[in-house]
């Protein structure tokens, strides 16, 4: 296998992964019922918060731990707007969107040039020097791993485990999961703080290992992109990794095609991603019968707990 | 003995209403107690007092001769009371042995569980199985897993609200199986109830209240339907007045071959249904929702359109005509859901008699006539007795039998030539529900036609000259109003075959 596959393929997981750390989360965050818009203010913030980390010597994996850290705090301001003043989960979810690029932008102000060292690839020791398989599979950093991981433990986590179960039904019909003793609000809160960890891990991936730069405006809309991803997907994580992996191969693809000169509009190669995910997600979305099991019921609405 | 649940000098007041005014009764173990009452008699505040969720002003509530004070509904869990809700507290897109595991501390180990449940069930011969998503199943097996729930927790006072309102005759009988097997085995159930001929059933003590107070210890195997129906409604039931009306000499409605699409997932498709409606005739579809009952309904208001052949109002096509054409053309439609689909909830009554009001007067020239829709919401809530804050109440503010009145009433006053109506007395007490069958017959004498969707057997019987049943997307041939016994139409909803339906003992 050529060099240019394989470089194709291992840039695809590469692209993928904070598309697919990001919509994981908010999968979790919507599966509770509550819709966050503000996915790509939440990765905006871990990016800029986890690189001013590593820029000032912090070290890489403070860093991701301060991104991840940045974005639970922006969620857990977005779940005491929403699920304590009942706050429109819209309104402020777009607020947050904004409030993100504004914060980090301030935050990254007199960083914009100065690269660091990007994220090394896990040294799987012989595994690393296999043939083919070696490059193919086994030269990635931990957060692509981590990233391919989190697809079967967020499935098993939701569909198996006790409190997976809890979440699914209190996103599906808050007042009788009330009624059974559940706390509503607090499982809810848990999961937004779930979603803002994992965006803004999928933040810092980009600063601190896609790009290793930092840049105003960075994610590029990506945030949206795993918002979208998560609805397409049916809230389903296998199919959340299918359309990672589109979004990620397309880019990659125009990328090269870009450096190949294709008679394209650079411009039409850089949006060929986000129409390409967009159009197979929701071909594959058409069932209805088999979503209405997936899709969660009381999504963005506000709960109150009477008496 | 000492008595499973005592209650002495319970009474509790809200701001304006005393809802429990002394109620003193006694529960035994393995006793099947009836509180019966009308709406609003202090039925529902009655049952939270006991669960726990709210607290008496005044008196006492002894559980096994133990004083209970101040309990909460997880503190009477404990102590095994359990209690059912009319509106199923089920997790629709969870499996049933989810369902169970939710209510069940500990860890999740489905298998086991699943194992669990087949042997309760058994045991008390429910059909519930473990592994169907919720979503699928029909009302009496949603029942039926509700009360699985509970009996999973060892229950030793059950308590069940208004437990039949959505369930067939042959449900119902299945259920009454069941729980006179539970309370074999020593558990007391508290049976809510309005419903006469299932306390005399079932129940071996019933306690009967009235505008909060109790009006009667009996033994309902011992006391007539009459008796009963004194204590609950404080005078003589009204029968409805049938007078002899000739059918008009050409249809008013007619469905031609009708085959709707299914509704929704667990929708049904229509069978190829023909149908001829007269004025001056009630005609009734009676069958268990979900059978094609939403499929027919919206292809007669207009929600879902046909081929404009297939439903005729008088001679003129109207399968392709939206629901306001439809009306124009004088059709008045009363759907199910009160709250949503016919009526606005956030909107004023005066707003929502503009929303079907509009071809008759109360819309001129593209403006409203807001004093005209007024007077009209005025003349309703007086002449059906609504009990409303004038017509500027928010539709939302009214009591489900009371939006249904104003529903109904606000209909009628379009003098409509077909009304088609869907469960017009859901959740409307016994006094009232007579009223708004008493308006159906008027109206069919004053030589409308209307066709009248109702689980209800009883009252399909009481007001209808014909009775045909949709079962499975089918319409069966039309029984006459004196051939029709529950027995029949019961047969007819489970596809032919006799289920073993009890008539109760005179």
């Amino acid at each position: 296998m050529s060099e240019l596959a394989i470089s194709i393929f291992t840039g695809t997981l590469i692209a993928a992964t904070p598309l697919l750390l990001a919509a994981l989360g908010e999968l979790v965050v919507e599966k509770s019922g509550v819709l966050n818009l503000g996915i790509e203010g939440m990765m905006l913030i871990g990016a800029a918060a986890g690189f001013l980390v590593a820029v000032q010597g912090g070290g890489l994996l403070p860093a991701f731990a301060v991104a991840a850290l940045a974005g639970a705090v922006a969620a857990a301001l977005f779940g005491v707007l929403t699920l304590l003043f009942l706050t429109n989960q819209y309104a402020a979810g777009l607020a947050l969107a904004i409030f993100g690029s504004g914060v980090s932008a301030t935050l990254g102000v007199g960083f914009g040039s100065q690269p660091i060292e990007a994220l090394a690839p896990l040294n799987l020791g012989p595994l690393a020097d296999l043939p083919l398989l070696g490059p193919l599979l086994f030269r990635f950093d931990i957060m692509v791993y981590l990233g391919l991981a989190l697809v079967p433990v967020t499935w098993w986590w939701l569909n198996r485990s006790r409190a997976g179960l809890v979440l699914r039904v209190v996103g599906e019909a808050p007042g009788n999961a009330h009624a059974l003793g559940y706390n509503v609000l607090r499982i809810r809160f848990l999961a937004i703080l779930w979603g803002g960890a994992l965006a803004g891990l999928a933040g810092g991936y980009l600063s601190l290992a896609y790009t290793a730069i930092w840049v105003e405006n960075m994610t590029a809309g990506r945030g949206w992109i795993a918002l979208s991803l998560v609805v397409f997907a049916t809230w389903r994580p296998f199919r959340v990794l299918a359309g990672a992996v589109l979004f990620g191969g397309v880019t990659i693809l125009q990328l090269h095609g870009q450096i190949l000169g294709l008679p394209v509009p650079s411009e039409a190669l850089s949006a060929a991603p986000y129409v390409a995910t967009i159009l197979v997600l929701v071909v594959i979305s058409q069932n209805r019968a088999r979503m209405a099991l997936d899709v969660p019921l009381s999504l963005g609405k506000p709960f109150r707990a009477r008496d | 003995m000492t008595a499973r649940l005592q209650l002495a000098g319970v009474s509790k007041a809200y701001p304006g209403v005393v809802a429990n005014d002394d109620i003193s009764l006694s529960v035994a173990g393995g006793e099947i107690h009836a509180i019966l009452g009308e709406n609003g008699a202090g039925k529902s505040t009655l049952m939270k007092i006991i669960y726990g969720v709210t607290t008496p002003d005044a008196g006492e509530i002894r559980y096994d001769g133990k004083l209970l004070e101040a309990h909460s509904p997880g503190q009477s869990r404990a102590l095994g009371i359990e209690m059912v809700y009319q509106h199923f507290s089920l997790f629709e897109t969870v499996s049933v042995a989810e369902n169970v595991a939710l209510c069940l501390e500990g860890r999740l180990d489905l298998p086991a569980l699943r194992l669990r449940i087949r042997e309760t069930a058994a045991r008390y011969g429910l059909a519930v199985d473990p592994d169907r998503i919720v979503m699928d199943l029909s009302m009496g097996e949603r029942q039926q897993l509700e009360i699985l729930r509970c009996l999973m927790r060892d229950p030793r006072l059950l308590i069940l609200d208004e437990p039949t309102s959505v369930l067939s005759p042959q449900a119902v009988e299945q259920l009454f199986t069941v729980l006179r097997r539970i309370a074999a085995e020593g558990c007391s159930i508290i049976y809510i109830s309005h419903k006469l001929d299932e306390v005399r059933a079932l129940c071996h003590a019933a306690t009967v209240l009235r505008g909060g107070r109790v009006t009667g210890e009996v033994d309902p195997r011992q006391a007539t339907s009459h008796e009963l129906a004194v204590m609950m409604v404080g005078s003589d039931l009204p029968i409805p007045e049938r007078p002899a009306s000739t059918p008009s000499a050409t249809p008013r409605l007619s469905l031609r071959g009708l085959s709707g699409r299914p509704l929704g997932l667990a929708g049904r498709r229509l069978q190829d249904i023909s149908l001829d409606l007269f004025g001056g005739e009630v005609v009734g579809i009676a069958g268990i929702s979900g059978n094609g009952q939403s499929e027919l309904a919206a292809c007669l208001s207009g929600e879902a359109l046909c081929p404009a052949g297939q439903v005729l109002l008088g001679e003129t096509p109207v399968g392709q005509m939206r629901p306001d054409a439809r009306r124009r053309a004088g059709l008045a439609y009363v759907p199910e859901e009160r709250l949503g689909r016919g009526a606005v909830p956030g909107q004023s009554l005066t707003a929502n008699t503009v929303l079907t009001g509009y071809a008759s007067g109360l819309v001129r020239h593209g403006m409203v006539r807001f004093a005209e829709a007024r007077r009209r919401a005025s003349a309703v809530i007086e002449r059906f007795s609504v009990k409303a804050d004038g017509p500027g109440a928010l539709a939302s503010s009214l009591s489900g039998g009371n939006l249904q009145k104003f529903i109904l009433g606000r209909e009628l006053a379009l003098a409509p030539d077909v009304l088609v109506v869907a469960q017009p007395t859901w959740g409307v007490d016994v006094g009232a529900a007579a009223f708004i069958r008493q308006r159906l017959i008027d109206l069919s004498r004053d030589g409308a036609a209307v066709l009248v969707f109702s689980e209800e057997l009883d009252e399909l019987i009481e007001i209808c000259d014909r009775i045909h049943v949709l079962s499975e997307g089918q319409l069966s041939e039309a029984v006459p109003r004196e051939e029709a016994t529950k027995d029949r139409l019961g047969a007819l909803m489970t596809g032919g075959e006799l289920g073993p339906v009890a008539e109760p003992a005179e």
